[in-house]
Parts: structure tokens; sequence; C-alpha cells
């Protein structure tokens, strides 16, 4: 129950896009089509899981042993960088069409701030093995549901007739406002 | 090397020009205190990093360049939030995870690819610092408006010493108008795309002044 509404808390409440401010370059820059959406954002849930397993061990495994936690920040976003490499370079081997599809997101995901954040958050919030399970798995999801609904949004927006000096990314970002706003209407529910 | 300097504040302007390091600009443009200090620790660190970058530009293979940039940007990274812990704690609490996540700020990467790999130390240090400014510039814009309207007032305190007041004054009749919403992410979007947008008509207009003076 406790681990249910950590993981609704971190996808409705702290929303990592509209309440912390993490991850907004892929968020204004994927979000011209939804499927391009739906995509980046599983590539995202993958790459968190995993590089939040991978550093969380290592924190456990070599970092605290060996008195060396101030290495913390550079070991994690090597790790980070490897990691997405080697993801890349798998699909790019197992399945063509994939790979086609999330190329160019890909490599982005080494620079997307919530891959490095969740990692940290993970170590400071003193969170065990479980925990850092489901944390790295809903707040991904909390990105993902953000990045659909507001490609959604957006492809209703392109065809909107607004001055030209507003028009792309800054009237994006009005409705983004509006988002943010909705979403802190869910603050009460757990 | 004059419109390097230049091109950061207005043309290039990097947050609201090229949409890059939108996330500690939204995150961190509470007050005009946290916007300064931010402003500060990004553009010593693109300094320096475009400076290492620059020197190193000739023996870094380039299949590995950015691996090699990361660690040299990390490495960077971590001695200003030691530094900043030790001397500044008021700011290191303020600025909180968004301090470690200079890392990963997107302006860093990209000019550290886009142009001290390719151009000598001097210039890629006063492109550094240009875009550094430019970055601060947009930091303290936001701030300055999200802080009179959430609060009434602008205050700054010394970094070194947070009891020390250098400079604060609060608007009376603002103060029953104030807007507690703006302190929030619905303030930070909307007073971000007004900038955008204002930056968008800025340019439009000058790249149609420069077509008239060609006809």
């Amino acid at each position: 129950m406790e681990l249910l509404s950590m993981a609704l808390a971190a996808i409705l409440i702290n929303n990592v896009v509209l309440t912390q401010f993490l991850g907004i370059c892929p968020f204004l820059g994927v979000s011209k089509s939804a499927k391009s959406a739906v995509g980046m954002g599983l590539a995202v849930i993958f790459v968190i899981f995993g590089a939040s397993l991978l550093t969380f061990a290592l924190y456990k495994l070599v970092l605290v042993p060996f008195g060396i936690e101030y290495m913390q920040l550079i070991s994690f976003i090597l790790v980070i960088a490897a990691f997405v490499q080697f993801t890349e370079m798998f699909i790019k081997k197992y399945s063509a069409s994939l790979y086609k599809s999330l190329g160019i997101y890909l490599p982005l995901i080494t620079t997307n701030c919530v891959v490095l954040f969740v990692a940290q958050d993970n170590i400071t919030q003193n969170y065990n093995l479980i925990e850092t399970i489901v944390n790295s798995i809903s707040v991904p999801a909390g990105f993902m549901l953000v990045l659909v609904l507001f490609s959604c949004l957006r492809e209703r927006l392109d065809s909107a007739d607004t001055t030209s000096s507003w028009k792309g990314n800054p009237v994006a970002l009005v409705v983004a406002a509006l988002m943010a706003l909705a979403f802190s209407g869910l603050a009460g529910i757990v | 090397m004059w419109q390097n300097f230049k091109n950061g504040f207005i043309k290039e302007n990097p947050v609201f020009g090229l949409y890059l390091g939108l996330c500690s600009s939204l995150a961190i443009s509470t007050s005009l205190n946290n916007a300064i200090g931010m402003g500060m620790c990004v553009t010593i660190v693109l300094i320096c990093s475009n400076i290492l970058v620059s020197a190193i530009r000739k023996i870094t293979p380039d299949e590995i360049r950015i691996p090699v940039y990361i660690v040299i940007i990390a490495t960077l990274v971590s001695i200003v939030e030691m530094v900043v812990h030790a001397f500044m704690p008021e700011l290191y609490n303020s600025l909180g995870v968004f301090l470690g996540l200079i890392v990963v700020n997107c302006i860093i990467l990209g000019r550290a690819e886009a142009f001290a790999s390719k151009n000598p130390i001097g210039a890629s240090a006063i492109d550094g610092l240009g875009m550094g400014l430019g970055y601060t510039f947009a930091l303290v814009l936001i701030s300055v408006v999200r802080e009179l309207i959430a609060t009434g007032g602008i205050s700054f305190y010394n970094p070194f010493d947070a009891t020390q007041i250098l400079f604060g004054f609060s608007i009376e009749a603002l103060a029953p108008y104030t807007i507690s919403l703006f302190s929030g992410s619905v303030g930070a979007f909307l007073t971000f795309s007004c900038f955008a947008a204002l930056f968008a008509w800025i340019k439009q207009h000058s790249a149609k002044k420069e077509k008239e003076a060609k006809k």
C-alpha cells in the first residue's frame, strides 16, 4: 500500500515535468507528434529503470565500501552514458524497425536530466532496493503520461491560428502552464 | 570576438533563443538570489569546460569525444558543488539538486560540441563567458518578474553571509495583489512563454529591418 501511494505520488503529484521542471528539453522537443512521444516515453522508462539499478548497485557495492562517495556525480553520469550507448547498440542489432523510430532520441536521453535526477534521488532518499525499483519506474511513467498528453494537445495547437511571435514553443509553454495548473489540483488525493 | 560575446545575449540567447537549459532556468528562477547564484556557477563551469575542451581538441579521438566532454564537465561541476557547499551553504540549500544537474545542462555540452571543439582557447573562453552571461541574464529577467509578482518586492543578500542584505525593496501598492501561484510551476511556464514570445518578436523585427536595408 505504501509502495502504491509512493508510485501515485511520483506519477501525478510530484510529476517530474510539471512540478519539478526536469526533462523540459525533450518535453518540448519530442512532443510534436503523439507517436514519437510514446516511443520516447518507453525509451526513457527503460533507460531510467536500467540506469537506476546499475547506479544503485554501484553506490552500495563500490562507492560506500571504498569511502569515495564524492565520486558519485562523475561515476553516475558515466554509467548512464555507457548504458545509453549499449542500449542503442543492442536495439540497432536486434530490432531495426524500433531503432529507426527511436534512433535520434536515444543519444538525447544521456542529457535528459530526469535520468541523473532519479539515480541521485534514490541515493539521497535512502531507498532500499524495492523502493528504488518502484521509484525508477513510476517517475519516468509520469514523464511519459505528461509527454503523451502534451503531444496530443500540440497536434491540435499546430492548426490553430496564433500570432507569428507566439507560434511554436511560446504558445506550447502556455499550454504547459495550464497543464501544471490542472495537475496541481490532484495534490490532495494521496 | 566582440560579436561572439554579444551573440549570447539577444540573438542566440541560449535560453530564449535556442531553448537550451530550460529545466534549471524554470526551476531556479524563483528569486533573484538563486538566479544570480546559479548563473555564476554555470558561467564558471562553462568557461572552464570550454577552455579544457579547446585545449585538448587536437588529441581527442573523434569516436569518444562525448564521454570525454562529459567527464570534464562532471569533474568541474563536482568541484563547484563542493566549493558552494563549503562557502555558501544558504545558496547550496536553495539550489538543491539542480547544482549537480548542471552536468546535464544542454548549454555546456552543446557549446563544447558546437564551438570549443573547433576553435582556439581564447575564442572558446570568450564564447563561454558570453553564453554564461546570456544564461544569467535570462534567469535574472524571469526571476525578477516572478519574485515581484509572487512577493511584491525584491531582495538580494550576500551569498557568503545570508544575514547581510545587500539591497532590497518592496512596493507597498503591490502587496495586496501578489499572486503566490507565480512562485510555483504555473508562473514559471507563463513568465517564460511571455519572454520567449518577446524574444521571437525582437528577432523577427530585426530580420525584417535587415531585409529592408538590403533593398
